[in-house]
């Protein structure tokens, strides 16, 4: 049984970012604050960049859009050539209503498979989840800061005690 | 906000919180913790069921299997069983195609463009609107694909495509267009309702006791665990999705305009009818969401977390889309006259002065009387009176479509094809079952589903907040 890392409770989500802050500020890389909501300025507390998911949605889109062009235009104006009302066998402007929509259905999927791959989710198991304490916390009023024992900074006693000093009632190690 | 922003007031300065009139109305009453919320929200699916849903489920799934059987006469005698025939060949079931997808557009405008304009109070209904949506959506799908009758006499648009003779769907039609845009307002109304369903469904995991439940609930929730990297994707996925879902709400309703406005027939050939199709279908939506919150805050013990607040403020929205629609009435006969166009007049004169002017003098009194009752707040306040109100704009937009419909092609150009259209049983019961499969598909999500968006709610709460006292902050919240 290996130890996955060491489990802080806050009460506030104040309680929670001022830790975080000085969980970032020691130079820890892999840990984290699961929250049962997003708390606002967290990001920052922890020092997370932009979220990257807005170039799956781009990519998306644009292939949404071409998709739709292409299609119409082989559909209709190079497998199976039918005249209908005099109009052009292919114009971009019959064409936009569903490549329209073609780019947003794209470009949603896009967002939400972006979201996915970054978090690296579904995932079935997580030694978090196991812990009882942990499960009755994170999605329900807890505000829980875990820092993996597998970061190089780790050390078992230093950790707890600079989570201690950052005001958590509980500190627990999660086991694997 | 960071450090960086973090401004260093002298000891000597003394902040005070700023004073209580201009505290804005909470969002959730009684000041409810953060626990409270999940335990009351998620016990509504994990109690025993209320005494009122099973029987209200029997008797919407009767309906729902009532409309099964009333389309299985349909396909199998053809469009002859509903009142359909020249000149009229068009009636209740596009009525109600159009009807049911304008109730959906509620749903994401509560979700997407009034998650755009930063609306926190979206955050307690917009998750039964968004159900609405879908199931308003599944609704309305059922009306083209059965208004053939027999529809093998139609395979040339149906699937397998491309048919037996090689021939592709025509993309110049908007009843195309049509398609594409109702099934992709589908796919990414589920999506985005699904993205903001994961945090809700790992919190009912973590609470469920039963090994099925929590099974199921955890499949789904995708193993989240609130992390803190995670929400970070995650709301910028949400952000992008309410992004992407603004302009589409929009073209739905306007796509569905064209199948009529691209057309030559008098009192559908106008250019107005995009956006007086949006408007009308906010406000219908608008008025659905209402019939249904309303009996469920008092039934579901709510009222703390849909307040007063909330009811007034979607009363509002439905005085303003209501004045648009007014508005977009006044200049139809307008444009009518002044177009100088005669069939254009006379299409106009029969549809208020014809044989069909119960139906449009329905339509007016629900759509352009009623809502102006809410400019009054002890109106907007009175849950029986908004209840009540909300069932006449529900009426009234059906009316509407009707009388587009069924008004501008009964009388068309040659006065020798003249008709009257008159539903048959059929039709009328297939329309009540189409009200069965909404409803018995709320019950069942209202059932298991957390109908109020945990997570969301929770995060407009001042515990929220970091930079509250009631949030933990030390130094109040004056950044």
């Amino acid at each position: 049984m290996n130890a996955y890392g060491l489990m802080a409770v806050f009460e506030t989500p104040a309680d929670a970012m001022h830790a975080a802050e000085q969980v970032r500020d020691a130079g820890y890389s892999k840990w984290d604050v699961h929250t049962p909501f997003p708390v606002h300025g967290l990001d920052a507390a922890m020092g997370i960049s932009n979220s990257k998911v807005g170039w799956f949605t781009f990519i998306g889109g644009a292939t949404g859009y071409t998709t739709g062009m292409i299609m119409i235009w082989w559909m209709n104006a190079f497998d199976y050539k039918i005249v209908i009302g005099g109009k052009p066998m292919f114009s971009p402007f019959y064409a936009f209503p569903v490549s329209y929509e073609l780019t947003i259905l794209f470009a949603s999927f896009g967002s939400l498979i972006g979201m996915a791959l970054l978090n690296r989710l579904p995932r079935l198991h997580h030694p978090l989840l196991k812990n009882r304490r942990f499960c009755q916390g994170a999605s329900h009023d807890k505000f829980i800061l875990v820092i993996e024992t597998a970061d190089p900074k780790f050390n078992a006693e230093e950790t707890r005690k600079l989570l201690a000093s950052a005001g958590s009632k509980h500190i627990e190690m999660v086991e694997d | 906000m960071s450090a960086a922003v973090e401004h260093p007031v002298p000891s000597s300065v003394k902040i005070a919180p700023p004073p209580a009139e201009l505290e804005r109305e909470p969002l959730v009453l009684n000041n409810r913790s953060i626990g409270w919320l999940s335990d009351h929200i998620a016990g509504i699916c994990e109690g025993p069921a209320p005494k009122w849903w099973l029987p209200a489920l029997m008797i919407s799934s009767t309906a729902l299997v009532m409309m099964l059987g009333c389309i299985g006469y349909l396909i199998s005698t053809g469009v002859g069983v509903w009142g359909l025939n020249q000149p009229v060949e068009w009636a209740w079931d596009i009525t109600n195609f159009v009807f049911w997808i304008g109730i959906g557009h509620a749903g994401t405008l509560i979700s997407a463009i009034l998650f755009l304009l930063r609306q926190k109070w979206r955050t307690s209904v917009n998750r039964a609107a968004e159900a609405m949506t879908l199931f308003a959506v599944a609704c309305a799908g059922i009306f083209p694909v059965i208004h053939v009758g027999r529809i093998w006499y139609a395979v040339w648009w149906l699937p397998p495509i491309p048919n037996n003779y090689d021939i592709w769907v025509n993309f110049r039609s908007p009843l195309l267009w049509d398609v594409f845009a109702v099934s992709t307002y589908g796919t990414v109304s589920l999506l985005f309702w699904y993205t903001g369903l994961i945090p809700d469904l790992a919190t009912m995991r973590d609470r469920a006791t039963g090994k099925v439940k929590k099974f199921l609930y955890g499949f789904f929730a995708l193993g989240w665990t609130g992390s803190n990297r995670h929400w970070s994707n995650y709301e910028k996925a949400y952000l992008l999705l309410a992004g992407l879902s603004t302009p589409l709400v929009l073209s739905v309703h306007s796509i569905v305009s064209f199948d009529f406005a691209v057309s030559q027939v008098p009192g559908w050939h106008t250019t107005i009818f995009p956006p007086y199709f949006v408007a009308g279908a906010v406000f219908s939506g608008f008025g659905m969401v209402l019939s249904l919150l309303i009996p469920l805050r008092t039934l579901c013990k709510l009222e703390d977390i849909i307040t007063v607040r909330h009811v007034s403020l979607m009363c509002k929205v439905i005085l303003a889309t209501g004045s648009i629609v007014g508005y977009a009435y006044g200049m139809e006969f307008f444009i009518a006259w002044y177009g100088g166009n005669p069939y254009e007049l006379a299409a106009f004169k029969n549809r208020a002065f014809g044989p069909y002017w119960w139906a449009y003098w329905s339509m007016i009194s629900c759509n352009v009387i009623c809502p102006h009752l809410f400019w009054f707040k002890k109106l907007r306040e009175n849950m029986l009176f908004v209840f009540i109100v909300s069932i006449f704009v529900n009426i009234g937009m059906w009316f509407e479509r009707f009388v587009i419909i069924v008004i501008s092609l009964h009388r068309d150009y040659l006065p020798s094809s003249w008709g009257y259209f008159r539903p048959t049983w059929v039709d009328v019961c297939t329309f009540i079952g189409s009200f069965g499969l909404f409803v018995t598909l709320f019950l069942l999500f209202m059932r298991y589903l957390p109908m109020i968006a945990i997570s969301e709610v929770k995060g407009v709460t001042p515990q929220a907040d970091p930079h509250h006292p009631q949030g933990g902050a030390k130094h109040g919240g004056h950044h």
